[in-house]
């Protein structure tokens, strides 16, 4: 089932939630609703399943206006960040209770209930489990216990809403490999609350990257990470290098150097922020060139097939009267053939800097 | 012992340029506030460009705000103040300090008393509206799901409802007996000592017994329930709706009101009656016990005196006002449980106004009783 919203708008008190948003959720897709928190993400799930409802703007489910559908006649799953199973219920109950609470007409036979439980408890490769209480359970088997009954009543969506946010971090990396499994075995339309951008990255088809109640950037998984539209963008999405300065001739003003830049959209004397990850600076131990970044050589990590090389400008950003750190990715065999060494002074060069306007404060 | 801080200036071509010195800590603070403050107001040091801070030995907020402070563009500095040479480790704190009070803060405005005072009573007003409102909304939600019981009676949970009612009026009778026998016991106690003044021993008996069928077996029995029953289905719900079990109802096609509220209200709307009953028992019992032993009155001339002193409308005016007191506090204990946000803090707070809540009710209704009752002659 596809999903869309248009012109969604709501506000808790003063505060503003979703601020006009406009998406299209197309059908089989697993989508990442991505944004630091407060931005807006959870309420716009909770609206999409009706949980909760908006001060403006339509669901379409299917293209059908389903804005004043009760949540129980729009068919979605939801799993939440707390789990939320029933502590009173056993295991296989919990994951039975969607389908037990069904009106008489459209509830299933129990020997039914019991083939789709155990089936769905082995499809999240639990079925061990199916006698045991909840507060027996580990997180991740908890998460994935909510995933089944979430599934038990054939959702036509499903929706996430961080799901992996109270897991430590190795049970979250297995189940994110878990889940795109799943989603692949059963292509339901999903969409996946996180503020974890590697969680994004990894998971989703596609990316809705918010901000403040906005829409901020929508797009392929990789699309976003390669080609982010704005600052913030760029800023959430990976580890980057932020470089605010000023517009000038055919870049951007750093202190008290000059790096090349494309400055499109800016004019000359602008406050501007240039973003460059880690892997995109290149470092240039001419001691002659007087283009770039001039920086320190502050520590050399080498941690597999990567090199890590973390500087400090020999300039002083306007802003806040210090220098920036800088951090650099080369290969092994880059560095080798660079040979830095601590305290060496550099200059840090890149082909494709794109300048942003800059807002103090940012 | 830290070395004080100091601030010294030196011309460096062309250039003024500070030099800090010493611990920019707390335990200097009042020193390093007078330094900061000192150059601040001194032109020629104000014409420095940069402060180098390597002669820094300790640094914390309190000096990275004040270094801030000193550098910062205002009225008697044109530029930013750059700083050289902070330790490395120090760095993050400055980092943070600069992003701090970039807006002067906004003047306080004059507190005026009566301004303030109808502010608050205005504030108060609407909570009181809020309140209200949410407690209309709760009765007509449980009016909408009992419509729907009555309609299929194979939806009611009849299995929880017994579970509650075992819980709130089963368990709850120990306790309820034991204080309403001490009451009762107290009362006439009380009646006694003061009452032999007149030689009016037997009116203990009258007091006793109209005191407790009509209003203190039903209104004691009410507060504790109130206290016991209501606020643990505050904290009951308001879990629930922390861990997002409601949510979960909810999108499984479930309405949490006819699935959790309906049962624990219609638990207590039947217990309560049944234990003021239990209550204003023991409460004559107890007078009894008290009249025998303290007031030298035979049981056989209490229960004589009894019979004459009261009637079955008495017990009936108590009766009548049991199942309203259990829907006030059943309904205020439901609607507070669903107000509950995520934060145990918001739980707590939530389970205290509960019993508030639905005592002051308790009481109110009370009164409008006892109004009605008198106005048909009861």
């Amino acid at each position: 089932m596809s999903i869309a919203v248009r012109n969604i708008r709501k506000k808790f008190g003063t505060f503003t939630a979703l601020d006009d948003v406009s998406l299209d959720f197309p059908t089989g897709e697993l989508i990442a609703l991505l944004g630091p928190s407060g931005c807006g993400k959870t309420t716009l799930l909770r609206i999409i399943a009706g949980l909760e409802w908006p001060d403006a703007g339509r669901v379409l489910l299917d293209g059908q206006d389903a804005s004043h559908r009760h949540v129980r006649e729009r068919q979605v799953g939801f799993v939440f960040q707390h789990y939320a199973l029933f502590r009173h219920l056993t295991v296989f109950e919990n994951v039975a209770f969607g389908l037990r609470v069904k009106r008489r007409a459209e509830r299933p036979s129990e020997a039914a209930i019991r083939k789709r439980v155990h089936e769905l408890l082995d499809l999240v490769q639990l079925g061990w489990l199916a006698d045991r209480y909840p507060a027996q359970l580990s997180g991740g088997q908890r998460q994935r216990i909510a995933l089944a009954r979430a599934l038990a009543v054939e959702p036509k969506v499903l929706l996430l809403d961080e799901p992996f946010g109270a897991l430590d971090a190795k049970v979250r990396k297995e189940l994110r490999r878990w889940l795109r499994r799943l989603h692949e075995e059963l292509h339901i339309t999903s969409i996946f609350v996180t503020h974890d951008q590697d969680e994004a990255l990894e998971v989703a088809d596609r990316i809705v990257l918010m901000n403040k109640g906005r829409v901020e950037q929508e797009g392929a998984t990789n699309e976003v990470y390669e080609r982010p539209a704005t600052a913030f963008a760029y800023s959430f999405l990976g580890a980057v290098n932020q470089l605010p300065g000023s517009v000038q001739g055919q870049g951007i003003k750093v202190g008290d150097d000059l790096i090349p830049a494309n400055t499109n959209s800016l004019a000359l004397g602008d406050a501007a922020i240039a973003f460059a990850r880690p892997y995109e600076l290149k470092i240039s131990t001419d001691s002659t060139s007087t283009t770039g970044l001039a920086a320190r050589v502050n520590r050399v990590l080498l941690n597999g097939a990567i090199a890590r090389i973390e500087l400090v400008g020999e300039t002083v950003l306007n802003g806040s009267g210090r220098p920036p750190e800088l951090e650099v990715e080369l290969t092994r065999e880059e560095l080798a053939q660079l040979e830095l060494s601590v305290g060496q002074r550099v200059r840090l060069v890149s082909q494709s800097l794109r300048a942003f306007p800059y807002a103090a404060g940012q | 012992m830290t070395t004080p801080p100091n601030v010294s200036a030196a011309e460096r071509g062309g250039r003024t340029e500070l030099t800090a010195e010493g611990s920019w800590t707390a335990p200097h603070a009042a020193e390093l506030e007078r330094l900061v403050d000192s150059v601040s107001t001194d032109p020629a040091l104000m014409r420095a460009t940069a402060i180098n801070m390597r002669g820094i030995e300790a640094f914390d907020t309190y000096g990275a705000w004040l270094l801030e402070r000193l550098g910062r563009p205002g009225p008697t500095r044109k530029e930013q103040l750059q700083i050289l040479d902070l330790d490395e480790r120090y760095a993050g704190l400055l980092e943070e300090v600069h992003h701090v009070n970039r807006k002067p803060a906004e003047p306080r405005r004059a507190p005026n008393p009566i301004v303030r005072t109808l502010e608050t009573i205005g504030r108060t007003l609407e909570d009181v509206g809020r309140d209200f409102l949410q407690f209309v909304n709760m009765l007509g939600a449980l009016g909408n799901a009992l419509v729907g019981v009555l309609l299929r009676p194979r939806s009611f949970r009849l299995t929880s409802a017994v579970h509650h009612l075992d819980r709130v009026g089963w368990q709850a009778v120990p306790i309820i007996l034991l204080i309403t026998f001490l009451i009762g016991g107290i009362i006439a106690q009380q009646g006694f000592f003061h009452f032999r003044k007149f030689g009016a021993d037997d009116y203990v008996v009258d007091m006793v017994g109209i005191l407790v069928l009509r209003e203190l077996g039903v209104l004691i029995v009410a507060i504790m329930v109130a206290g016991r029953s209501g606020s643990s289905y505050t904290a009951e719900i308001g879990s629930m709706k922390m861990r997002e079990e409601i949510d979960a109802l909810r999108t499984m096609g479930l309405d949490p009101v006819s699935v959790l509220l309906l049962p624990r209200v219609i638990a207590l709307v039947i217990a309560l009656p049944l234990l003021a009953f239990l209550g204003s028992m023991a409460a004559l019992y107890g007078g009894g016990v008290v009249a025998w032993l303290y007031g030298g009155m035979s049981p056989d001339i209490y229960i004589a005196r009894l019979n004459e002193a009261i009637s079955v409308t008495h017990f009936k005016v108590g009766m009548i006002k049991a199942p309203f007191m259990a829907l006030a506090i059943g309904v205020v204990a439901c609607a507070e449980g669903l107000k509950v946000r995520g934060s145990a803090e918001s739980l707590g707070l939530h389970t205290t106004a509960s019993v508030v809540k639905s005592i002051f009710l308790v009481i109110v209704l009370d009164g409008l009783f006892a109004i009605f009752f008198a106005s048909i002659g009861m």
